[in-house]
């Protein structure tokens, strides 16, 4: 924690690509997804990536260790959909302990391997909980608004049965991202509180919520300001955000953040917004271009990428980065003077 | 513990730091609302509240929750900030109800823009309720009742949920019911929850429990006055925390007598409010204009919620009963839509009332020449009284919002007008974009100016409410405009000003920014934006400035020097502005004689008096008076605020300006007809010439034989800006070393002879009414009888408006040539003086009006005073002035030191 936090001073502090992007590359078919041990599996589960964690752990840790070569100092585990409720698609629940597990052990593994290389440089590894499929506070149902499709409560115990399982994989940090509904996000840091209490622990987490599009609120209706204050009660080394957007639309939002927030800021956008066939073309250096505006305003101490980014765009990313010092952290808004 | 002067250790080593810091309290629904020190009172609305509404209650059991929607949704349209839901009912399935509720609220964004107050006295209802809403609520509330372990549990629950909490003062003894017990119960729960809970201290709400006043009952007395005196004490003792409260509980005896709870709220929250509460639970519905309370009502009630007299209570019950009904009990009342047109445009701002305003402002554009100036008219006038009530304190937060739609109506039925009303092709003197802020709202004050100035030929890109700094920066590049114009009303505009100021600066440009708003000051622009943008930076406040502000920025043969100007005069501001302790800049005596209103003497009218020399009036004839009465002071001494004769109508005094206008005539028909009083009036005119500056000589005739005399003047001192001078009545009157021959007069009138022994009169018939009325009507016949003297001297015995022709009217606006000051007032607020008119006019020997030893002139309903002639001459204010003066006039007048600083002390600035 400590450790982090006074890296997270100094200098500016880069987080992966994306994982989904990298994998695609290997084009696994259904038989690689499956391998030998869930061959005879009920369901389909080409598309499981969170499963290749344990199907194909090489190619996992190769994509790990191609971003920190690149540059990166955090990788995300794959767990992206590791919990009971997103996992229940491909009938996999009883799977997620270990699937969080593993994708930890394997991040921490070659984050390791790195840091031994090179020691002036360490390497963390962050235990990635995504949103779910499912939203606290939108009703599924257009006809019936009051209905919900997930309750606080099974969220809670989903997230604290992921963070467990990351922590004891071996994470640095727990990241809490693509948050589109914040009562999912609120679910989680509940958990996570829970969890330090219990275990005596004090994991930094960061948090990473998702505006949607040009209307500048997530999903569930929140504005940038909203949000972050709707997710301040539980200690936080960044709030930022990622997805959805590309660098350039991300600005006004990160503005917000960095003004208000007295935590730590993190970008992580898409690279660029889809073309037409729903492909992120952004070029590495256009997207590093488009992140030297956060750079100069100082709005940012951590910054990575989310879909379409490859380890070439967060190598673009951190040489622009190293010439910047990183946005200043302290109380922000406490020390504000009205005039 | 004893009360004041108690102040127990909060946090021993740090608690002044602690103090110092600010830590705003911070909720947010889909927005968020950030509650500082310098914000305003936080509304929060009541009616989803089964326990609060009747109506609410039967929509929630008879399950209509789509209609019970609406109840939220009229309450966040009325201005509530926050919402206030409770499910608490023993018909109720309080979990279930309060869940399904809260979730059809959060589909709703209009609704759910606010933050959500969780209410129930069940922990498992607040809990359910925390479970589904994704801002960061209230929790309405706990307690110590069941004891610390079960406080603190819920407590660090409420913190893990990411919430705010209301703590009731309550405990395992009970809930606490006077001064004392509320500290106590407050000073344990911070501390458990700050220290032992690890709740952050903004994250505190106290409701200290407002309990009923005015029940009868003796122990019922300090109530209030407990609850004001605890809520300061939380206030200075208990950093950062928020206070609240359920504010129609302190009314609650008083059910049915509307007109009485509402006074009872609005003074309840007005002294609250100024003791460090900062929301609460208020029905905007019963809540009065404190200044609108009549003025009886308003002692009454204060005595009640102060507790400051033993009858109090008995007191208001026996007003109660003459109110009911007489003012809103039936709430079509529309009476106020007979009054004036300007009354009924002032009404509808004020109470928000947008019904008939269309109607109003569609009459008063057919009576105006052009459109715009029912906005630059009536409208404005309206605005100027809402924003007089809201900035005393004395109008609240949501009834702001109910005038500014109503404003906003107003002007979006006038924009057509004023479109259609512009001619021909059209030549643009320039394109300006205007916007409020990002994260504000307010838009009034932008939409003013935007109108103003199109209607001066600019072209208005009015980018609306809550613009992002890219969306202005991107606008302004794509449309070249010519000026940008930012708005704000809330305190964080500020900060987005200085953004964009900072982002201008970094992409190149060069138009001109002009802040403006009610938030926004020349002291914010100067400090901390001008300085952010190489290119002309302004401060706009009103819309009438704006038009000639943008002429001078855009106009190609005036810009560079009006921009180079405003960044000298905006760099000499802040530089003050950093010096400053607060000590304005005073010019010494010298140089302000330097900088004097100089009048062009070789040009200038001079009349020599038909009669020099002194003259008596004995026993005027006071009915000749009666036409020069000027009436609204007379109002004013009662306390009733309003231009006679409107104030008659007007809405809220104007029944009892009425009663007592008819009061006050009788009365005077029998002072006229019995001759009850006496007038006498002495004046004379004299050469006089100015000498060394500020003293005027002036020549008379005593026991045949040619005297003369000074009267001293004082001079303005402030350092005034470039071209305005220090002005002394002596600069009226022509030097003597010019060699020109001038005059000036004095003057006393008096009507008082007569006016103590009728009071006395009054007095023993225990007619304290008539005893003020014969002593209000005596000063205002002096008032009278100086202004018909005036009047005269003019036209006839000085003689240098013989033509003057003026209805009382254009008197009282002092629209005649020449003044008249008194000593006392500002001009001359040196009472000192008047021994020197009293020498002069022998007063005291001819008349009989003495002065007592402050300087007061006996009888009371005397005028004293001076006479200029000059056309030039005009009312101003002496101000401030500094030690070398009064040294100086001290010496002219031979007089010492101290006793010239005793008599001018507050006119010395320190």
């Amino acid at each position: 924690m400590s450790k982090l936090e006074e890296i997270l001073s100094k200098k500016i502090l880069i987080l992966d690509g994306a994982m989904g992007t990298m994998l695609q590359e290997y084009k696994f078919t259904e038989k690689d997804f499956r391998g030998d041990r869930f061959a005879d599996w009920p369901v389909p589960v080409q598309g499981n990536n969170d499963l290749l964690s344990i199907t194909q752990p090489q190619a996992i840790a190769d994509i790990h260790r191609k971003y920190f070569q690149a540059g990166a100092d955090i990788v995300e585990t794959n767990t992206f959909s590791g919990t009971t409720i997103a996992m229940a698609d491909y009938q996999m629940e009883e799977l997620v302990y270990e699937l969080n597990f593993e994708s930890a052990r394997i991040a921490k593994k070659v984050a390791t391997e790195l840091t031994a290389e090179n020691p002036e440089k360490p390497r963390f590894v962050a235990g990635a909980i995504g949103p779910t499929n499912k939203t606290a506070s939108m009703s599924p149902d257009v006809n019936d608004p009051g209905y919900r499709a997930i309750s606080f409560s099974d969220l809670h115990k989903a997230y604290k049965q992921q963070a467990g399982a990351l922590i004891d994989g071996g994470v640095d940090i727990l990241l809490v991202e693509t948050v589109f509904d914040t009562l999912n996000a609120k679910a989680a840091l509940f958990a996570i509180d829970e969890l330090k209490e219990e275990r005596n622990l004090d994991i930094p987490v960061m948090i990473s919520g998702t505006i949607t599009d040009a209307s500048g609120r997530t999903l569930s209706g929140q504005t940038a300001e909203a949000f972050l204050i709707s997710v301040s009660h539980i200690p936080l080394l960044s709030i930022g955000f990622n997805c959805a957007l590309g660098a350039k639309q991300l600005t006004p939002h990160l503005e917000v953040l960095s003004q208000k927030s007295d935590f730590g800021v993190s970008a992580y956008p898409n690279a660029g917004l889809p073309n037409a066939f729903g492909e992120y073309d952004q070029s590495p250096r256009e997207m590093a271009q488009q992140t030297r505006e956060y750079l100069e305003k100082g709005l940012v101490n951590i910054l990575g990428g989310c879909c379409g980014t490859t380890p070439e765009h967060i190598k673009a990313i951190a040489e622009v980065a190293k010439d910047y010092k990183p946005r200043k952290l302290g109380l922000k808004q406490s020390s504000k003077i009205s005039v | 513990m004893n009360s004041s002067t108690t102040n127990p250790d909060i946090d021993d080593t740090s608690s002044e730091e602690i103090k110092k810091e600010i830590r705003p309290l911070r909720l947010s629904g889909l927005e968020p609302l950030v509650i500082t020190p310098d914000s305003l009172f936080v509304n929060v609305g009541e009616r989803t509240n089964v326990a609060g509404s009747k109506k609410f209650l039967r929509l929630i059991k008879d399950e209509k929750f789509e209609e019970a929607l609406t109840v939220a949704r009229d309450q966040v349209d009325g201005g509530a900030q926050i919402i206030d839901i409770n499910m608490d009912d023993g018909l109720i399935e309080g979990k279930e109800a309060m869940v399904k509720f809260l979730n059809l609220i959060v589909a709703e964004p209009d609704i759910a823009r606010v933050p959500i107050m969780i209410d129930s006295s069940k922990w498992e209802i607040i809990e359910a309720g925390l479970q589904v809403v994704q801002g960061k609520c209230v929790v309405n509330s706990i307690s110590l009742k069941e004891g610390e372990e079960e406080f603190l549990e819920h407590a660090k629950k409420i913190k893990r949920y990411g919430a705010a909490v209301i703590v009731m003062a309550f405990d395992e003894v009970g809930q606490a019911d006077n001064y004392e017990r509320r500290i106590e119960i407050a000073k344990r729960s911070y501390e458990l929850l700050t220290q032992k809970a690890g709740l952050p201290p903004e994250d505190i709400i106290f409701d200290l429990n407002i309990f009923p006043v005015g029940t009868g009952m003796e122990e019922h007395r300090r109530n209030a006055i407990d609850f004001i005196e605890a809520t300061k004490w939380v206030r200075a003792n208990l950093p950062h925390v928020s206070l609240s409260g359920g504010v129609s509980n302190v009314s609650f005896s008083f059910r049915g007598n509307n007109p009485v709870r509402e006074a009872m709220h609005s003074v309840f929250l007005y002294h609250a409010i100024k003791a460090g509460m900062n929301m609460g639970i208020v029905n905007p519905a019963l809540l009065d204009v404190y200044d609108n309370i009549p003025k009886d009502l308003l002692e009454h009630v204060e005595d009640v919620i102060l507790d400051r007299r033993d009858d109090a209570t008995e007191r208001l019950l026996s007003l109660a009963d003459n109110v009911v009904g007489t003012t809103r009990e039936n709430k079509v009342d529309l009476s106020w839509r007979e009054k004036p047109l300007q009354d009924r445009i002032t009404h509808a701002l004020v109470k928000g009332i947008d019904a008939y305003i269309i109607e109003d402002i569609a009459q008063a554009r057919q009576e105006a020449q052009k459109p715009i100036e029912v906005i630059e008219g009536p409208l404005m006038i309206g605005m100027n009284v809402v924003g007089d009530l809201f900035g005393s304190g004395k109008m609240f937060l949501p009834q702001v919002v109910k005038s500014a739609r109503v404003m906003k109506k107003a002007v979006a039925y006038l924009l057509p007008f004023i479109e259609a009303g512009k001619t021909g092709p059209r030549q643009q003197a320039g394109r300006i974009l205007m916007a409020t802020v990002k994260g504000d709202v307010h838009d009034i004050g932008k939409n003013i100016v935007s109108v103003v100035l199109g209607c001066n030929n600019y072209e208005i890109i009015d980018l609306g409410v809550m613009v992002p700094p890219e969306k202005i920066i991107e606008t302004a590049k794509e449309k070249n405009v010519d000026a940008i114009g930012l708005s704000g009303l809330i305190t964080p505009s500020l900060d987005e000003m200085v953004y964009l100021a900072k982002e201008m600066e970094r992409q190149n440009f060069s138009v001109p920014l002009l802040i403006g708003g009610a938030t926004t000051s020349k002291a914010h622009t100067a400090v901390k934006i001008d300085p952010q943008y190489k290119n002309a930076v302004v401060h706009v406040n009103d819309a009438s400035r704006a038009v000639t502000v943008v002429g001078d920025l855009l106009k190609e043969n005036t810009r560079r020097k009006y921009m180079d100007d405003l960044k000298v005069e905006y760099d000499t501001f802040r530089n003050n502005f950093k010096k400053r302790s607060k000590v304005k800049s005073f010019l010494p005596i010298s140089e302000a004689r330097e900088n004097k209103f100089k009048i062009d003497w070789d040009t200038t009218n001079i009349t020599r008096p038909n009669k020099l020399g002194i003259q008596v009036i004995e026993d005027f004839d006071l009915k000749i008076l009666e036409d020069y009465i000027d009436w609204s002071p007379f109002f004013r001494s009662w306390d009733l605020h309003g231009k006679y004769p409107a104030i008659l109508e007007d809405e809220v005094v104007g029944e009892q300006a009425t009663i007592l206008f008819k009061d006050a005539r009788a009365l005077l028909k029998r002072i006229l007809e019995e001759k009850l009083l006496k007038a006498k009036a002495v004046f004379g005119l004299f050469s006089a010439n100015t000498v060394n500056d500020d003293d005027i000589e002036i020549k008379f005739e005593e026991d045949s034989e040619e005297k003369t005399m000074l009267f001293r003047t004082l001079r303005q001192q402030l350092d005034k800006h470039k071209g305005k001078p220090n002005f002394a009545l002596s600069d009226f009157v022509a030097p003597k070393k010019s060699g020109i021959q001038d005059y000036m007069g004095a003057f006393c009138v008096s009507t008082g002879f007569g006016t103590a022994e009728l009071a006395k009169k009054f007095e023993a018939d225990h007619d304290d009414y008539n005893s003020i009325m014969i002593k209000a009507l005596a000063d205002r016949l002096a008032e009278a009888f100086a202004e018909y003297l005036h009047k005269k001297i003019r036209r006839e015995d000085w003689g240098y408006a013989p033509e003057e022709n003026l209805s009382n009217e254009e008197l009282i606006k002092e629209t005649y040539k020449g003044i008249r000051p008194a000593p006392g007032y500002p001009a001359c607020p040196d009472h000192l003086e008047k021994l020197s008119i009293w020498e002069v006019l022998k007063v005291k020997e001819r008349i009989g009006v003495e002065l007592t030893e402050s300087l007061a002139m006996w009888p009371a309903a005397s005028v004293s005073g001076y006479y200029f002639a000059n056309p030039e001459a005009k009312y101003f204010g002496l101000g401030k002035i500094k030690e070398d003066q009064v040294k100086d006039f001290a010496e002219r007048k031979g007089i010492s030191f101290k006793k010239a600083e005793k008599w001018l002390n507050p006119n010395i600035a320190d």
